[in-house]
């Protein structure tokens, strides 16, 4: 009942937005909207993940509250992206037990998997700071491995059902190279001529485009140390660990810089974002994804701070434990975004290119 | 009773307003300049949080205007709609300085779309803001504070008071804690409006009729300082039942439809009225003279209410609209759904229908589809309405703004009704408008006499000032 009023209230905003039209040259929404005279909820599916919530047109419209035509596409398409998070995840019934108690299920899986590393390796250490002195190679590899698999499996299930719902079709090369050209540069998040958006408040800013980035950089960057360590390790039989000046390092203390100011910047913006633009039921995810974020990056920068002290197998099974838990949080937290928000502008691109 | 001192206070706050108080301040900086809006800050920048765009002349195409534009073509056309009851004068004045609009709006903060997007065939003749009007009216607010003008939300100016020649004070509700104050200042400059959304004014304009008006803008344009002009002799022009009156859905809200409850589909089919007639050619001309005349055609048929009614063959060749149509599958059942005389309606149509001559239908020409041997002909778009579903968009009188107001020289300065000049009292924007329209619209105007009329009023009041004791 109330989700179907979710989709009701956006729809009736489009017919609005529709009929006005003086948004037009805000970001990809409006153009987009325009190609249609009637909507359905696949459209709107698509319409709020081409959003970015950057809330310029929140404050442009004539027909925001406490106008009766009652239009806020910020907040209400923020709604309609959480319902569609939820609804293409995969396996379904995962997204629910987070959506329910993103906090507590976040925060029991974290304490169930130190307590099981507690178990399993209480009493190992290490002097020279190797992490598989404390646990072992082939058992920290196969778990992350099975978990990782398992997670990507989820996602990829999770993005086809999005793309197959929304009509993704006759994509091209150059639009593919146009939409990753535009997700990079997070393209709409700079505003007209990249003098920012409204966000968090009305005054005009690239604040939080400066953060996203290195939000989203930091996590490429973490990413890429990742793989160049298990390449070193496998390849070059070069082992962990790693001083600064090797890649694998380098590019994981700069992710971890990045993604710990990134996520604690947006953090913040979101405490102080205008309370008109934003949909209450779906902030807690978004805190959780977030937060679980920089504790990630945080316990992977302490890891290597307190390398040498007596608390790193502590902290190994911390940073470890936020981890296997971040991972299983991905399919269904405010991390499918990004893939929904690729898709979306991937038919946007499409379809302008072919009309 | 409280009493505050400025240099310049501004009273109105939307784009005559904000450009005055803007340029006032910029003239010099020292000036203790106050901007009186009565309305809470949610709903601040009068009309023009409804408008669009910005009509102005150029000789070569810019970074917001396609091709070229001249004065010359940009007066003709204002000639064409208003029937020659413009003001050539005064004109060609304001439409000399548009270009120099432009820039002093971009100067300002407000953004204007590329000029290649969009509602391409407006290009040529209005810059467009990006994000419709109220990105204008908070563009220039944002502007105004950081120049240090102080800005008064929901003080509503009741009253004004004159010594001699010289406005002293304003009366000013302060509607939060319901006090009266007293605004003084060397200088004033009314830019608040017109009186449309004053019902009681505008049945004593219109009689009954305007009962049925729905208003398109601001409910907070009440024509408090034109009554006080009024009252002290300031030379009022213009007939009030002049304005701006456009064809809009009759379900549209009382106050603040906007751009949103305009019907555009009108050129596409027949309009009849509640007797189930015709009462005017549909197809004499499109965007944007069609606006500007129906809705005083609506107003004075019976109940000011009329129908357009098209069939399925044009759905695609208009904008779609706020409320959805009316569909129905026969003309009766059209007939019953709005109350209309079956068997007239039938009638209507049919001999509209046999009336048809078959040409070639281009919506966005004036193309060779016209009907022959009806007392009203339908000289362009004439197709005839056989194809079923059938739709139907009932149509009220939207008041947009009005033109009666005070006479002002070419510096902004208000008229006196002996045709003196008063010593410092000035007026920009649609309290002005009626200087150089008496009737009918183009589309774009209104924001390029506000926004040229509000810089004068602000750089001439602080002249006027100087030589003041």
């Amino acid at each position: 009942m109330k989700i179907t009023r979710i989709y009701e209230d956006a729809m009736k905003s489009c017919v609005i937005c529709n009929s006005c039209r003086y948004c037009e040259g805000l970001c990809a929404v409006f153009p987009a909207m325009e190609k249609k005279r009637v909507f359905n909820l696949q459209d709107m599916d698509y319409l709020a993940n081409l959003c970015h919530n950057c809330s310029e047109c929140f404050y442009d419209c004539q027909y925001a509250p406490p106008h009766e035509f009652n239009v806020s596409i910020p907040a209400q398409f923020a709604a309609l992206r959480q319902q569609s998070y939820k609804k293409y995840a995969f396996p379904n019934f995962l997204s629910f037990i987070f959506e329910k108690n993103a906090f507590i299920s976040a925060l029991l899986l974290v304490v169930l998997f130190f307590a099981g590393f507690y178990l399993a390796f209480a009493g190992k250490n290490s002097q020279s700071g190797d992490f598989f002195d404390i646990m072992p190679y082939t058992y920290m590899t196969s778990l992350f491995s099975i978990v990782g698999i398992l997670v990507l499996i989820a996602l990829i299930v999770g993005i086809v059902k999005y793309a197959k719902a929304i009509e993704l079709k006759n994509v091209s090369f150059s639009a593919f190279i146009q939409t990753l050209k535009d997700a990079l540069s997070l393209k709409y998040l700079g505003g007209h001529k990249n003098e920012g958006c409204t966000y968090p408040n009305e005054t005009r800013s690239n604040v939080r485009k400066i953060f996203h980035h290195l939000t989203a950089y930091g996590f490429i960057f973490c990413f890429i140390a990742t793989s160049l360590g298990a390449f070193y390790h496998h390849f070059l039989h070069i082992y962990a660990p790693y001083d600064l000046t090797q890649f694998p390092k380098l590019f994981g203390f700069i992710g971890g810089i990045f993604l710990c100011i990134g996520t604690l910047g947006l953090l913040i913006l979101k405490l102080k974002a205008d309370k008109k633009l934003i949909d209450k039921e779906s902030v807690g995810m978004d805190y959780v994804f977030i937060l679980m974020l920089f504790i990630v990056s945080f316990t992977g920068l302490l890891l290597m701070f307190f390398r040498e002290s007596e608390y790193l197998a502590a902290l190994l099974w911390l940073h470890l434990s936020c981890i296997l838990t971040f991972f299983i949080l991905l399919p269904y937290s405010k991390f499918v975004h990004m893939f929904y928000r690729f898709t979306a502008l991937l038919k946007y691109n499409t379809e302008e290119e072919q009309h | 009773m409280q009493t505050k001192e400025f240099d310049v206070i501004v009273i109105g706050g939307g784009n005559a307003a904000l450009c005055a108080a803007i340029s006032a301040k910029e003239e010099n900086k020292n000036l203790k300049v106050a901007i009186l809006e009565s309305s809470p800050k949610e709903w601040r920048g009068g009309n023009s949080q409804h408008t669009r765009n910005l009509r102005s002349m150029h000789d070569a195409p810019t970074d917001v205007l396609t091709d070229a534009y001249s004065e010359d073509e940009f007066f003709d056309d204002v000639f064409k709609v208003t029937k020659g009851q413009t003001n050539e004068e005064y004109a060609r004045f304001v439409i000399s300085h548009t270009p120099q609009a432009v820039e002093f709006a971009k100067k300002h903060g407000v953004r204007f779309q590329p000029s290649m997007r969009g509602t391409l065939h407006l290009g040529r003749t209005n810059a467009f803001f990006l994000g419709g009007g109220k990105s204008l009216v908070n563009a220039y607010f944002t502007t105004a504070k950081k120049l240090g003008i102080e800005i008064f939300y929901e003080f509503e100016a009741l009253d004004l008071i004159f010594e001699a020649d010289a406005c002293k004070e304003a009366l000013v509700l302060d509607k939060k804690n319901n006090q009266e104050v007293k605004f003084r200042a060397k200088v004033f400059i009314i830019a608040s409006g017109g009186f449309e959304s004053n019902l009681e004014w505008l049945e004593e304009a219109w009689g009954e009729k305007a009962r049925n008006f729905i208003i398109r803008g601001t409910k907070f344009n009440q024509g408090k300082m034109l009554k006080a002009l009024q009252k002290n002799k300031a030379q009022i022009i213009g007939d009030p039942t002049q304005g701006h009156m456009v064809a809009i859905d009759a379900r549209t809200p009382k106050y603040d439809g906007g751009i949103a409850s305009r019907v555009d589909c009108v050129s596409l089919g027949i309009v009849v009225n509640k007797d189930a007639q015709r009462f005017y050619d549909e197809g004499e001309d499109f965007w944007p003279k069609r606006y500007a005349i129906w809705g005083r055609l609506v107003a004075n048929q019976e109940e000011q209410i009329a129908y357009s009614i098209t069939d399925s063959k044009v759905q695609s060749c208009y904008m779609p609209s706020l409320f959805p149509p009316i569909v129905t599958n026969s003309i009766e059942e059209l007939a019953q759904k709005m109350k209309l005389d079956e068997k007239k309606l039938k009638q209507t149509i049919d001999e509209y229908n046999q009336s048809v001559v078959a040409g070639q239908f281009n919506h966005t020409i004036q193309d060779n589809c016209f009907t022959k041997g009806l007392k009203i002909e339908k000289t362009h778009w004439a197709l005839k309405i056989d194809t079923p579903p059938f739709y139907c968009y009932p149509l009220r009188p939207g008041v947009t703004f009005t033109y009666m107001g005070v006479k002002v020289d070419k510096t902004a300065r208000v008229y006196k009704d002996d045709g003196s000049l008063f010593e410092n009292l000035f007026a920009a924007g649609e309290i002005m408008a009626g200087n150089i329209l008496t009737q009918g619209y183009v589309a774009g105007f209104g924001m390029s006499i506000g926004t040229v009329f509000g810089r004068l009023a602000g750089e001439n009041a602080v002249k006027v000032m100087k030589g003041l004791k």
